[in-house]
């Protein structure tokens, strides 16, 4: 039998690991061309970015229109315009020229300045708001929930304070969009936060009242609930005891989102373990401490990407107004298409790729300040 | 098992009743987990809860504090009686610490918020004296220096002494102890068994669910061994180990003192 007797000398230190691993050499060799079947997809990729990435720019950028009053601008000789036969291109000075209606829809052209304060206040008091770094979050956060939207409801609409009274039937644009995505998220969150703890709720009947409200809502297309707000609520209503509907599809919008919110959110509670309820309730705290302090913290950290992503569903979600007749970003950019001082070939395309840069810009925003959160949570792995 | 040092001189009171457990029944569905269940805790009293899994030692002590529900009989904790009362169980609950198997400590916060929670909203105190107090108790549980971390960056040793200092901050007369070590790895037993031997010195009235025979042998002012829900034989620790009366706890100590 040998000896299996070993006694160590010396711990051997930490050492830094091989150089060829930090190199872009390295690098590109690990992730790019690792494998035979690697090298074969990287070099595909490759060529495809080269075929498709160049016509791309051009008919974005190098071929398209930059000015133009009318649609001579973008058409060609064959058409009736000045540009070669077989032009195509992005057709820009059409974007630029109903821009100011993208943004607000027919809202009254002297009047424009009470939405542009109202998007100014907004930025300004959202910047810091998202910002963890500046002070007084509270005060901040009161003005953003509450104090802006008191404030944007007698600026937008007027009829008071001197203002010229302006119809949510003028409102248009990019700016419905906004309104009805920022009331959307404000409400929703917490409706559907209180939505998930009364699900989870011991109460018999207050359980199954949001049982019943969670799955009536999210078992019916929000076209339908948008659709019904639109044609039937009026039929049950008195005449001239109209609701404005705009405040319809606020409403319609709101309820929705709550509803899946509110199932996000209970994934997040089933997720807490047991032993920090019991944790806490050993400690004596009472219900509310409990949720506000110990629960509710962790489990939004855990559900923060789906709670981004109903956010970006949502805001998506708000073109579908366009069904009641209401015009948001898309709705009145696919309006804009009938415009007889603009109808050429390639207006359709451009206005899509402009609402849809528009739309994707909102989202990634959303969805990169998601992940900058949950890094700035992550205090739970930490070591 | 580590030596833990011969406790110093530790007084029960002989009048003043901590704990008063009276015929306590309680059944998860069907199955009947505490069958009348009687015990009289004294106020500085030191009593260790042995027996075999799924005996309902856990749940007992859990019954104190109302993180279960009996359902039979009485209990009552510092004179007052646990019933369906809100008000009542909250009063119990800040008399009373608890540390568990799995610490439970909240991730989200820093080991100093872990602290200072509940004393700030349960017990109203002004944020700086409630970190005060727990700064106090760090140090105690000698880790000050870990206050700003969060759990998950500490030991499971330094993660259990946190939890109790978390209890302690709540001044609680009496502590109940939910087989605190048996989670750790064996290098970490020793330092939460030197806080809770710290604990029974000062006097504090303690209810421990453990293993650890050695800590029982020492700490202890009486032994509890329970098995199918009941109290099947309890004594001082001297008399428990070297003389078991009950067939059942001469077997359960044949199998853990090896």
């Amino acid at each position: 039998m040998s000896d299996i007797s070993y006694v160590r000398e010396r711990f051997i230190p930490a050492e830094s690991p091989p150089i060829s691993d930090a190199s872009a050499y390295g690098w590109i060799r690990r992730n790019l061309f690792a494998s035979w079947s690697d090298s074969v997809l990287t070099i595909v990729a490759i060529l495809a970015i080269l075929y498709y990435l160049p016509p791309a720019i051009d008919w974005l950028f190098l071929s398209a229109v930059w000015t133009g009053t009318d649609r001579t601008a973008c058409l060609t000789v064959d058409q009736g315009g000045a540009l070669p036969t077989g032009w195509s291109g992005a057709c820009w000075a059409y974007v630029g020229d109903r821009f100011v209606q993208f943004m607000f829809g027919s809202y009254p052209r002297d009047q424009l300045w009470r939405p542009l304060l109202v998007a100014a206040v907004f930025v300004a008091l959202l910047v810091p708001f998202l910002i963890p770094k500046v002070p007084r979050k509270g005060l901040n956060a009161l003005l953003l929930l509450i104090g802006l939207p008191v404030f944007a409801y007698f600026l937008l609409l007027g009829g008071r304070f001197g203002l010229r009274h302006v119809e949510t039937s003028l409102w248009g644009g990019l700016m419905v969009t906004l309104i009805l995505s920022f009331v959307g998220i404000v409400i929703s969150l917490p409706a559907g936060i209180l939505l998930a703890l009364g699900r989870r709720s011991q109460m018999p009947i207050l359980k199954t009242a949001c049982i019943v409200f969670i799955e009536l809502i999210r078992g019916v297309p929000l076209i339908t609930v948008l659709f019904m707000a639109s044609v039937l609520l009026p039929l049950f209503l008195e005449p001239g005891n109209n609701i404005d509907k705009f405040l319809r599809a606020l409403i319609g919008v709101s309820i929705f989102a709550s509803a899946y919110m509110a199932e996000v959110i209970r994934g997040g509670l089933q997720a807490i373990p047991k032993g920090q309820y019991e944790a806490a309730d050993a400690l004596g705290l009472n219900y509310f401490h409990k949720m506000a302090f110990i629960v509710l913290p962790q489990a939004i950290k855990l559900v923060i990407p789906g709670i981004v992503n109903t956010f970006i569903g949502m805001f998506k979600d708000t073109s579908l107004v366009t069904i009641i007749s209401m015009y948001d970003l898309l709705g009145i950019v696919k309006a804009s298409f009938g415009d007889s001082g603009w109808i050429t070939p390639v207006t359709p395309l451009t206005g899509l790729i402009f609402a849809g840069f528009v739309f994707w810009l909102f989202c990634f925003g959303m969805s990169r300040y998601s992940a900058f959160v949950e890094r700035r949570l992550d205090t739970g792995h930490k070591r | 098992m580590a030596n833990l040092g011969q406790p110093k001189a530790m007084t029960v009171s002989a009048t003043d009743v901590a704990i008063d457990i009276i015929n306590m029944n309680k059944w998860y569905g069907d199955f009947h987990v505490l069958r009348d269940v009687n015990l009289k805790v004294m106020r500085g009293e030191r009593i260790v809860v042995a027996g075999p899994s799924g005996s309902g030692k856990s749940t007992m002590i859990r019954c104190i504090n109302r993180l279960e529900e009996h359902q039979k009989g009485q209990i009552l904790v510092d004179g007052i009686e646990l019933t369906n009362d809100l008000k009542k169980i909250d009063e119990v609950r800040r008399e009373v610490g608890m540390v568990f198997q799995h610490f439970n400590l909240f991730p989200h916060l820093t080991i100093l918020e872990n602290c200072t929670l509940a004393p700030i909203w349960v017990r109203k105190m002004p944020k700086k004296e409630a970190e005060k107090v727990a700064m106090h108790y760090l140090e105690r549980v000698k880790i000050p220096e870990q206050a700003n971390k969060y759990p998950g960056q500490l030991s499971g040793g330094q993660q259990q002494r946190v939890a109790i200092a978390r209890s302690l901050c709540m001044k609680p007369k009496i502590m109940l102890f939910d087989e605190p070590t048996s989670a750790l790895d064996p290098e970490m037993v020793k330092e939460v068994l030197d806080t809770m031997v710290s604990l029974a010195e000062e006097g504090m009235t303690m209810i421990c669910v453990t293993h650890e025979m050695g800590f029982a042998r020492q700490v202890a002012n009486r032994v509890i061994f329970m098995d199918q829900g009941q109290i099947v034989e309890q004594n001082d620790p001297q008399s428990f180990f070297d003389n078991p009366q009950h067939e059942r706890t001469k077997l359960f100590l044949s199998q853990i003192l090896h």
